[in-house]
């Protein structure tokens, strides 16, 4: 059993304690997202801009409730992708995905995370690198995937009407 | 703390459960989710061992020795489940998998052959999901209403407009003991109510069950559902009781063998009672598994069982809050006489920083502390309470005040990792 220590990093501590781009945007012309983490109730209120001309996520703000490690992630995903392009971004969320998906794609039939060097490769997680302590409490994993996953559907989202 | 409260009387029971042996995180397993799933006794883990290895066939089939012995003990199971909870004949218990199934076999053979548009559900805010959505379902497929019992400030229900809210209504379906705020509900005056005014009375007992003496005749209920797993039983085992009347009028759930006397090119004649809702192979070990878990609990005392946990959760209430002060706060009735033993609680540091109950959870975890965090499938009584989840301790025959001192140095680690 990994220790509490490689879980509460003091960077997600941090993250949780003063979490950034908290708060709302106008809608529209902000889109806004509601994700749910069924197993424990844990909700994120997404608002996110994207600019189509220079094809980038221009604004991003979260509201919700959770415990620290989906704030913190939510927290840490609002500044890893605010000004990025949206092709950086969803690349960014791939990468995410597949750095927590070494239980999570069991399910799916997928592996066991052998694709994750190749998601991994050329991205930069930087302070995101932190949550990575969070696969050996397979549980949380799902607290630190809700608010990507939610950014996930809104750039999809964003795509199916522009 | 030991100034506060003697050690309980069934603190010895605790070695009759092996798994409270086994170490967690390298810390002695302090299980307080029995409101979860409660652990086993080795005389539950015996006769599930001794099924298999001495008696095992299927049930109602064979005409050899083994089918007859599966067959015996399987209805002496049955047996045993109709005398604790009073049931009048143990026909009228039907081996269902879980609370769940109990409640849907109800919503669909029950509700669907007697329930048209504009009926009406009355359920209460502090139900369960397993006792919520079979009714949705319901309300979704037939146009049927469901009409909510609110609470009150104190995690009572709230029965000022109960009158208005029956008129009418075919249905009240409510549980005995909240899973969340352990609030034990007054069912006879309810029921009362509810006959009074023409619905029948369905009651969730899965939290009940293992902690109260039941009496379907007391209750005043009409169908009564509970769980195997959280009175000490398996997994995969539970019950449904019904007034005999009404199993009689009421078409099959699931159709298959089993529940049928006759099948034909044309159509199929049910079986009788209890076996018209039994399709299939049913849970044979663990239906005698639960046969044991109540011979357990019979040879404890339902009332020492009460008893038990009443005296801990005064002791967890009272200590736990000379520690903590307004940091740890509990959810719903203030007297723990007035609830069963399920503490949903706050927990705040010294700064007054609420610490997510989650997070709690986790860091009780790594000290050997199993406690439930989440929304309990109770999701509309979250948003009642205007919180997303709680965490939730409690406490069972196997528990003593060791385990709630543990439970308060744990949250002092929590304290120091999120203060």
């Amino acid at each position: 059993m990994a220790g509490l220590e490689d879980l509460y990093r003091e960077i997600i501590l941090d993250h949780y304690r003063s979490p950034r781009n908290r708060g709302e945007l106008p809608v529209p012309p902000a889109r806004k997202l509601e994700g749910f983490n069924p197993l424990c109730g844990d909700e994120i209120v997404l608002y996110l801009e994207t600019d189509d001309a220079e094809g980038t996520v221009s604004d991003i703000r979260i509201g919700g409730q959770g415990c620290s490690i989906s704030q913190a992630s939510s927290s840490m995903m609002g500044a890893a992708v605010r000004g990025k392009t949206v092709a950086e971004a969803r690349k960014l969320i791939r990468a995410f995905k597949a750095l927590m998906s070494i239980h999570e794609s069991r399910l799916e039939g997928d592996g066991d995370g052998e694709d994750l060097a190749a998601e991994l490769e050329g991205v930069r997680l930087g302070d995101l690198e932190a949550l990575q302590g969070v696969v050996k409490f397979p549980v949380r994993i799902k607290c630190a995937t809700l608010a990507w996953n939610t950014l996930a559907q809104g750039l999809d989202e964003e795509q199916a009407t522009s | 703390m030991s100034t506060i409260h003697a050690p309980g009387p069934l603190a010895r029971l605790r070695t009759d459960f092996p798994i409270l042996d086994r170490r967690v995180n390298g810390k002695r397993l302090v299980y307080l989710d029995s409101a979860a799933t409660a652990q086993k006794p080795q005389a539950v883990l015996d006769a599930l061992d001794d099924y298999y290895t001495q008696h095992n066939a299927n049930v109602h089939r064979g005409v050899y020795t083994l089918a007859e012995e599966a067959t015996a003990a399987y209805e002496e199971a049955r047996a045993k489940t109709a005398r604790f909870v009073g049931a009048p004949m143990p026909r009228e218990v039907i081996f269902t998998r879980s609370t769940t199934e109990a409640t849907n076999l109800v919503a669909h053979a029950w509700g669907r052959s007697t329930l048209a548009a504009g009926d009406v559900v009355v359920l209460t805010h502090m139900e369960h999901h397993a006792n919520i959505v079979p009714w949705h379902m319901l309300a979704a497929e037939r146009g049927v209403e469901l009409r909510w019992i609110p609470l009150t400030a104190d995690g009572h229900l709230d029965l000022t407009d109960l009158p208005r809210l029956l008129e009418g209504a075919k249905l009240l379906a409510v549980t005995a003991v909240s899973n969340v705020l352990g609030t034990i509900n007054d069912i006879a005056p309810l029921a009362e109510a509810a006959h009074a005014a023409g619905a029948l009375v369905l009651v969730d007992a899965a939290q009940a069950a293992p902690h109260l003496t039941i009496d379907v005749n007391a209750l005043g209920a009409d169908f009564l559902a509970f769980s195997g797993h959280k009175m000490l039983g398996p997994t995969g085992i539970g019950a449904l009781w019904a007034r005999r009347e009404l199993l009689e009028a009421m078409p099959p759930f699931l159709g298959g063998g089993e529940m049928i006397s006759d099948v034909r090119l044309d159509g199929f004649t049910c079986a009788e009672l209890p076996w018209k809702f039994e399709a299939g192979t049913p849970p044979i070990a663990e239906a005698v598994g639960l046969g044991a878990a109540i011979d357990y609990l019979n040879s404890v005392g339902m009332d020492a069982v009460r008893a038990h946990e009443l005296s801990l959760t005064t002791y967890a209430v009272a200590s736990l809050g000379e520690r903590f002060g307004d940091r740890f706060r509990v959810h719903g009735p203030a007297d723990p006489v007035e609830r069963s033993g399920v503490l949903s609680f706050e927990f705040a540091t010294s700064q007054g920083d609420s610490v997510h109950p989650h997070d709690i959870a986790q860091v009780l975890d790594s000290e050997g502390v199993c406690v439930r965090a989440g929304h309990h499938c109770a999701k509309p009584l979250m948003r009642v309470l205007g919180v997303t989840a709680t965490a939730r301790a409690s406490f069972y025959v196997y528990n003593d005040e060791d385990d709630i001192d543990a439970l308060g140095d744990a949250l002092g680690a929590v304290e120091k990792m999120f203060g």
